[in-house]
């Protein structure tokens, strides 16, 4: 199913009865882009799924963040937004902090990395993430790679399909953050980064599963069910 | 140069173009990777870079807005774009060229979904034929959309001018060069919103009667299609499956 690529101010369908959805807008009967992307037509609903632009923080939103500052309370986070994070105290660990007695760089510092979750994004785009729950914590090892945010769903592809099949044939140890970095560790990195910029840059083209799968038959060999 | 004896002669202006015809129009797009978006727009000779950066963090801060982004254009022409040497920076013309982009760039972009912060749109001019700042102003508006900005049309600029032939007759044409430019009567800067048709930015050197604009914007409204078809195809060439 190709999609159609379209540019801001482009009609993509005419009719009261379509909805627009994201990157949309409506005009009179009509439905306009209103960024360059693909339009996506399912039913009613009209969307453009973006091909470029930066990470928009959104509520529940896997993300990693780099800690730059650490105040009283809270740490002060760069998610690659526009906007700053912050995360408080009480968001770093289930343990109490007693802010009393110590200070929260015992826990985090500048410039550690840390797989996070968006707890709340509100109209002045003021955002708070935490580090509590499954899977969320510091990063200590392996490294870090930035691709554009607007490529992350097809990395990710339908129910993790692409990461599982990454994961199983480099068996690299790999977390996928919504706002454009990825972490890796162990097994074949080189390939992995390899295949992730081959997804990159074919994001908006047809059977990309096939032609990663090919790269990744030919060059790796099969780790079983990650 | 001295002022030529006619700017227009049998059905020809200087460089062979018909009244209504367009230079040779070039556009490509991503032509720089640290920004978040750009393209490089040549109308003949004329040949402007435009890059976006953003939306990001704004300084200075007192420039905030707690409810949208300040998108900010920055026209520029480089020392060597012309033949004696433009003093670098931004002069009073340079000044007054950011803030009518700016302004045409403001009434169609999505400002409103990105609070707090700036949009940047750098435009430089790498080497000046004449309509620098509508060729600045077609090369931002597609550095915006593949910076994927939200908005609502495309920006597409034509200009036309009023020349004169050896009999003392005038003309309106089209694209105006850089001799056309300096001794026509009249250039009009001209640029539309142009999937919604809202007139985005109009400037006037010269002057001209109303029925000669007139016949003149005719002109400027069917070259625009081509400039808006042309931008369309860039954009979209950058994700074409080859």
């Amino acid at each position: 199913m190709a999609k159609k690529i379209v540019t801001p101010g482009e009609t993509i369908v005419e009719g009261m009865d379509y909805l627009p959805g994201d990157g949309t807008y409506r005009s009179g009967p009509e439905i306009r882009a209103e960024i360059l992307g693909l339009a996506d037509i399912r039913d009613r609903l009209v969307k453009v799924i973006p091909l470029s632009g930066r990470y928009m923080p959104k509520r529940d939103d896997p993300v990693i963040a780099i800690v730059t500052g650490v105040r009283y309370n809270m740490w002060e986070l760069d998610i690659n937004s526009p906007y700053d994070a912050m995360m408080l105290a009480g968001e770093a660990t289930d343990r109490f902090i007693d802010l009393r007695k110590e200070k929260l760089s015992k826990y985090f510092s500048v410039g550690d990395a840390l797989i996070c979750k968006i707890i709340r994004v509100d109209e002045t785009m003021s955002v708070f993430v935490t580090a509590k729950g499954p899977g969320l914590r510091k990063i200590t090892d392996g490294k870090i790679i930035e691709v554009e945010p607007s490529k992350i769903p097809r990395i990710i592809g339908k129910n993790a399909s692409m990461i599982k099949m990454i994961k199983e044939y480099t068996g690299v140890k790999m977390f996928v953050g919504q706002n454009g970095r990825i972490w890796l560790d162990g097994g074949n990195q080189e390939l992995a980064v390899k295949v992730i910029r081959e997804i990159e840059k074919k994001a908006h083209t047809d059977g990309l599963t096939d032609t990663i799968k090919e790269i990744l038959e030919k060059e790796g060999e099969k780790h079983g069910e990650a | 140069m001295e002022k030529p004896e006619y700017l227009f002669k049998n059905g020809k202006r200087l460089d062979g173009r018909k009244l209504d015809e367009f230079r040779k129009m070039k556009i490509k797009v991503d032509v720089i990777d640290n920004a978040e978006g750009s393209a490089e727009v040549e109308f003949g000779k004329t040949r402007v870079v435009a890059a976006v950066y953003g939306p990001r963090e704004l300084h200075p801060k007192h420039l905030v807005m707690s409810d949208r982004a300040l998108l900010r254009a920055h026209y520029d022409m480089l020392s060597f774009s012309v033949e004696d040497r433009k003093r670098p920076g931004p002069g009073r013309r340079e000044v007054e060229i950011s803030k009518v982009l700016s302004e045409a760039f403001r009434s169609v972009v999505a400002l409103d979904r990105f609070p707090r912060t700036g949009i940047d749109v750098f435009v430089k001019v790498v080497q000046a034929d004449a309509s620098t700042r509508i060729t600045g102003l077609n090369a931002a508006s597609v550095a915006l959309a593949h910076a994927g900005i939200p908005m609502r049309s495309m920006v597409t600029g034509v200009t036309f001018g009023k020349i004169y032939d050896d009999k003392g007759k005038t003309y309106m044409a089209v694209d105006v060069f850089k001799p056309e430019d300096q001794w026509g009567m009249a250039d009009v800067a001209y640029a539309k919103a142009w999937n919604t048709g809202e007139v985005v930015l109009l400037q006037m050197d010269g002057d001209v009667t109303k029925e000669e604009f007139m016949e003149g914007k005719k002109m400027a409204d069917k070259a625009m299609e081509y400039v808006y078809k042309e931008q369309v195809k860039a954009l979209k060439s950058v994700y074409e499956v080859e």
